[in-house]
């Protein structure tokens, strides 16, 4: 049986596609979902225990998904949510089942204004242990075109799930992703999010809620290029004890704005909780704002952020020109640094790829 | 003899104001050249100003490397032909490790055979996945510089106070790897030394004082190191200066 994938992307589509993180062969991937605009173009497992189906196919399925997790998590914030999606993919780990091999997704955007509206559910069963790495970009011609991506994780009791996210967009398109996580008691969740490429505007606010002696973590890595805004944040609130979470951000303005929000709310007690936001403004016009907050009001529980903005200094130009690189290539060298993919969270097979995807795209961008 | 660096007359401004005067300075091929001078004489200016770094303006004069004028060439220029410099305080940079930023430096050099020894003799193998300078202590910051450096494979070293913030462990660990190194490839050496220790490392005949932005002394090391050891460099002042450049 080939475990290839067929498709029609074209040779351009299809480079875009594996920058992001797509296997087309399969050979390191558990299971694969692949949409262009509206249609469904790929989807299966490799591997008994993970389930992973078009969400439309999913809800018909098994009603009772729709019971138990259709909008439920923005329920469990008070929070409304685009209901008018169409497609978007259903992804099961089964309880118990500890997955080597990543699971695979790509969304994308292929003709020009078209407004693209998913809506995903992600569930790791009790005891569960899963990566999804999930590719989001779109076709030069895909102009003015738009992304909308609803995703509902549920983390159930002691699983472990690590989602992440590359996104690799044109200058002109606008995307908005609204991401919740429920994380059930001894539940962990990853999130690492990468965007490295020009992007018109990105509006985010991932947020976890964690249960009791539960983990989250939010990593992020972020380059703004002029004419763009990026306005992302993590939030996590905490509502029991002996939860804990960290958020880390690098956001890099080549000459475009970020927004770097963070946000920890602690509504129980012993809580430990850090929040670690960098930013490196590059060019004169560049602009990076950092908002980071802590809430709680509880005594026991530790909580605490650092962030710090600069610009690459002096010094650091001299010294390695003093080592005989030219004045370009060491700006682009310490900018590269700065966008350090050992913040992420990721198994060591994974690392690599990424970093290996982010050593491209910066050699391209800067 | 052979110069390989060669300087006249030379004034540089830092931030408007002159710290190097009308300095002259030689330096022979497979020559080590210990530098001596006060806080704030001009020692680390005048390494800044063979390098080129942006900040320091050459008002006047020359600085010749191997026969060639080097005023104007950038700093990345003037490594390329042959100069490389340890720096006392080097910036913190994150997200490149060791190990990677030699394989940069080594590309270009081509050397990576001397590569593997030096990481035993400096004993840097656990600092190869560390990132450039964060979190090092002294020690660990010079012998990570003099690696760096020596995989460069300058003509001239210009070395900053290598034994700065060093223990006594680690000065013998580097002095000897230099010392050997330079002897190997028969590389001359501009040397800046507060303390001396490195004296006891670096065999050379050869020693300079600065003061107020002009070298105004040449003796041998041991002899002028233990003159400023018993009376500083106040003397050193009055009897050199007056008595003109001594070689």
């Amino acid at each position: 049986m080939t475990k290839k994938i067929n498709h029609n992307f074209n040779q351009e589509d299809q480079d875009k596609i594996k920058k992001t993180g797509l296997d087309f062969s399969q050979k390191t991937r558990s299971a694969s979902f692949i949409q262009q605009d509206n249609d469904i173009l790929f989807n299966k497992s490799l591997l008994d225990g993970i389930e992973i189906e078009p969400i439309e196919a999913a809800l018909n399925k098994y009603p009772q998904i729709k019971e138990k997790y259709y909008g439920k998590a923005f329920k469990e914030l008070n929070k409304e949510y685009p209901k008018e999606t169409v497609g978007g993919y259903f992804i099961r780990i089964k309880k118990g089942k500890k997955v080597e091999f990543p699971i695979q997704s790509c969304l994308f955007l292929k003709n020009k204004k078209f407004k693209q509206k998913v809506h995903n559910i992600i569930v790791a069963e009790e005891g569960a242990q899963a990566h999804i790495i999930t590719g989001c970009a779109s076709a030069k011609a895909a102009e003015e075109a738009y992304h909308l991506g609803i995703s509902e994780f549920f983390v159930e009791k002691n699983a472990y799930l690590n989602f992440t996210m590359i996104h690799r967009w044109e200058k002109d398109i606008e995307v908005k992703p609204m991401s919740v996580a429920i994380v059930s008691q001894g539940g962990s969740f990853v999130s690492n999010y990468i965007c490295l490429n020009p992007v018109r505007d990105i509006k985010m606010y991932p947020t976890a809620v964690l249960a009791k002696d539960c983990k989250a973590t939010f990593s992020s890595l972020m380059v703004a290029y002029p004419n763009c805004i990026q306005d992302i944040g993590s939030r996590v609130i905490f509502k029991e004890p002996g939860a804990s979470a960290e958020i880390i951000s690098r956001a890099v303005s080549l000459g475009g704005e970020v927004i770097a929000r963070g946000d920890l709310d602690s509504k129980a007690a012993g809580i430990k909780a850090h929040l670690e936001c960098r930013g490196l403004i590059v060019t004169e016009t560049g602009k990076i704002h950092a908002i980071p907050e802590l809430k709680t009001k509880y005594r026991d529980v530790d909580m605490s952020h650092e962030a710090a903005i600069g610009k690459i200094s002096k010094d650091e130009i001299n010294y390695l020109r003093a080592r005989g690189i030219p004045k370009e290539e060491a700006q682009s060298l310490i900018i590269r640094g700065f966008v350090d993919v050992n913040i992420l969270a990721l198994p060591e097979e994974l690392r690599k790829e990424v970093d290996k995807l982010a050593d491209q795209t910066l050699e391209s961008g800067l | 003899m052979e110069t390989i660096l060669k300087i006249r007359n030379l004034t540089v401004e830092v931030e408007g104001k002159a710290i190097l005067r009308n300095l002259d300075l030689d330096i022979a091929k497979n020559q080590n050249l210990i530098l001596f001078g006060p806080n704030g004489s001009g020692k680390s200016t005048l390494i800044g100003a063979i390098m080129g770094f942006e900040n320091y303006k050459v008002t006047s004069g020359t600085i010749e490397f191997s026969g060639k004028n080097i005023i104007g060439l950038t700093p990345d220029q003037r490594a390329r032909l042959g100069i490389g410099v340890m720096f006392q305080h080097p910036p913190k940079i994150r997200g490149i490790q060791l190990k990677q930023f030699i394989e940069l430096l080594s590309d270009k050099s081509n050397n990576s055979k001397e590569k593997d020894s030096l990481v035993e003799t400096l004993n840097l193998s656990y600092l190869l996945d560390r990132d450039l300078n964060v979190d090092l202590s002294g020690g660990e910051i010079k012998r990570s510089e003099l690696f760096q450096v020596l995989v460069q494979r300058p003509k001239l070293l210009l070395l900053d106070e290598p034994e700065s913030g060093v223990d006594l462990e680690n000065i013998a660990l580097m002095g000897k790897a230099l010392n050997s190194y330079l002897k190997r490839h028969k590389l001359s050496a501009l040397i800046i030394s507060h303390t001396g220790y490195i004296l006891e490392y670096i065999k050379t005949k050869y020693a300079c004082v600065m003061l107020e932005g002009k070298v105004c002394c040449h003796d041998n090391p041991t002899k002028i190191f233990s003159e400023i050891k018993s009376v500083g460099y106040e003397r050193c002042k009055d009897c050199r200066c007056r008595s003109g450049i001594k070689k």
